[in-house]
């Protein structure tokens, strides 16, 4: 049984529909990628998932459990946790406020403790008191990282996280990626960047105008599938 | 210029009073944005049930203060989680509307209820009691005692909202709610806490307010100006400043006074538009307001 599932996903915003059935698959100790042109739906299918925007209980399957109606506050709780498009530090919050609040609604026991998040990313430390606008946008990211971890989730949603940074800096960010699988921590990573993408991914789904254009293992994926799958033909 | 002295000091303790009625409008502003127009309703319904509770068990009134405390807290967690929740979204309108109707009905239903008689809550000779300070200034004892109940209940909030878990949740729901509830944080319940705990601060205020002078149904709009007035004097989303806020009143009323009599209320409101004219943004706003 895969860790997380969801079965013919829709979403809506209003009257428009954002998602047609999405059907993905999630094993333990994976990382998929998500990827896809700008408003494909990948945001949208991440906040589906982690309960922002809520549908059929059965669109959403965590553990054989169906989990999509249930509101974000009980998710994170399942062990699903965000890193939102953007960052989205509470700006009211100093760094290490930030991380002990991502830990707020599931005091897990697990790898993920303030020391941890530290070693994984030494600066955060140096400016545990600082207020989050005083950092530079990569550091921001990974604090925003490190505040999902703290609730040791099974599995962790990613959102752009290369979004606006420089490509050195991009590279910082990823570099965490493997020890975060280490830990036996699934992944779900939206992405712009393919080729970031491809390179941490064990399989690819691509989104083109809410609906699956293509799924596969990176690898056995020509350049002119995802071009087609990505753009249109 | 001992009556000057005199009036500094008279001003520092009434600001204190202020202080105390604007804790509670201060804290559910800062944590969800609303503005509660029934608040002054809320610190005389309170003033009323700690006059209830003193009367039926014989108790001295900081004794049933203790009682009031955690019943109005449940009060406030409900009155939020059923009703006030549902205001909040988007639209500012809703919330004003709700709160302007509660207001029009604890102060009727007072009126049905306890008349338009004033009332005040006794606590013996204390009332009288005043510390000489030498220089033929004294500072009475209740006056002083809300003074220090005000520092304490904004050292208390500090407390909460800058060392404690429930204070972080606070906060992170007041910058993003949305992103709040990633954390596991329920934003509803959170602000139904935050206006919990706005009821024991209000039921502090009603202790002092019952204490210091009379009161009846009909007062409650004149505190939520006073409360208002030192909220937006002190700064949006600052404890501090909202007791700072509350001492500008207290001083520009009784230096008012000092001059003139008559001119009280009104050199209190002049400092509240002086403040609004120089510094739109108060004494000491949050940063990211």
């Amino acid at each position: 049984m895969p860790l997380l599932e969801t079965r013919r996903l829709t979403a809506f915003y209003g009257d428009f529909q954002a998602l047609y059935g999405i059907d993905t698959m999630l094993d333990q100790g994976e990382t998929i990628a998500i990827i896809g042109a700008n408003g494909a739906g990948k945001s949208t299918f991440l906040k589906a998932v982690a309960g922002l925007i809520q549908g059929a209980a059965d669109s959403v399957v965590l553990d054989g459990v169906p989990i999509g109606a249930r509101p974000a506050s009980d998710i994170l709780k399942l062990g699903i946790a965000l890193v939102p498009e953007g960052r989205r530090l509470f700006p009211s919050l100093t760094v290490e406020e930030n991380l002990r609040i991502g830990g707020y609604g599931r005091k897990m026991q697990g790898p993920w403790t303030l020391d941890r998040v530290y070693s994984l990313f030494p600066f955060l430390k140096e400016r545990r008191s600082s207020a989050t606008p005083t950092l530079s946008g990569g550091q921001q990211q990974m604090a925003a990282i490190g505040r999902a971890l703290m609730s040791n989730p099974r599995v962790l949603l990613c959102d752009e996280i290369s979004l606006g940074l420089a490509p050195i800096i991009i590279a910082d960010v990823y570099a965490a990626l493997p020890q975060i699988k280490a830990e036996g921590t699934s992944v779900v990573l939206v992405e712009q960047d393919i080729v970031q993408a491809m390179k941490v991914a064990d399989r690819v789904y691509c989104f083109q105008e809410g609906r699956l254009s293509l799924t596969g293992r990176p690898r056995e994926l020509t350049r002119d599938q995802i071009h087609c799958a990505y753009f249109g033909s | 210029m001992t009556a000057w002295l005199d009036a500094l000091i008279q001003g520092l303790l009434l600001g204190g009073l202020y202080a105390l009625f604007a804790a509670g409008l201060s804290l559910i502003f800062g944590v969800m944005r609303l503005v509660n127009l029934a608040h002054g309703d809320l610190i005389v319904l309170a003033a009323f049930i700690i006059l209830v509770v003193t009367n039926r068990f014989g108790l001295n009134p900081f004794v049933a203060v203790l009682i009031a405390a955690p019943i109005l807290f449940l009060a406030g967690f409900a009155l939020q989680h059923v009703l006030l929740n549902r205001t909040l979204g988007g639209d500012l309108l809703p919330p004003l509307l709700v709160t302007f109707g509660l207001s029009i009905i604890i102060q009727n239903g007072l009126l049905q209820i306890f008349s338009a008689d004033s009332q005040r809550l006794r606590v013996g000779a204390i009332e009288t009691a005043s510390i000489p300070l030498g220089g033929g200034i004294a500072v009475g004892v209740v006056p002083l005692l809300t003074l220090l109940s005000a520092v304490a209940v904004i050292v208390l909030l500090n407390l909460i909202f800058y060392r404690t878990a429930i204070g972080r949740a606070f906060r992170a729901t007041s910058d993003d709610p949305e992103v709040a509830q990633l954390m596991g944080i329920d934003h509803q319940r959170i602000f139904a806490v935050a206006m919990g705990l706005a009821f024991v601060a209000i039921t502090i205020a009603a202790l002092y307010l019952g204490l210091r002078a009379n009161f009846d149904p009909s007062i409650g709009p004149a505190r939520l100006l006073y409360a208002f007035e030192a909220v937006i004097i002190g700064g949006l989303g600052s404890f501090w400043g909202t007791l700072a806020g509350g001492i500008v009143l207290g001083l520009a009323q009784t230096i008012g006074a000092q001059i003139d009599p008559e001119w009280q209320i009104l050199a209190g409101h002049l400092a509240f538009l002086a403040v609004l004219a120089i510094r739109p943004r108060g004494l000491f706003p949050r940063a990211q307001d």
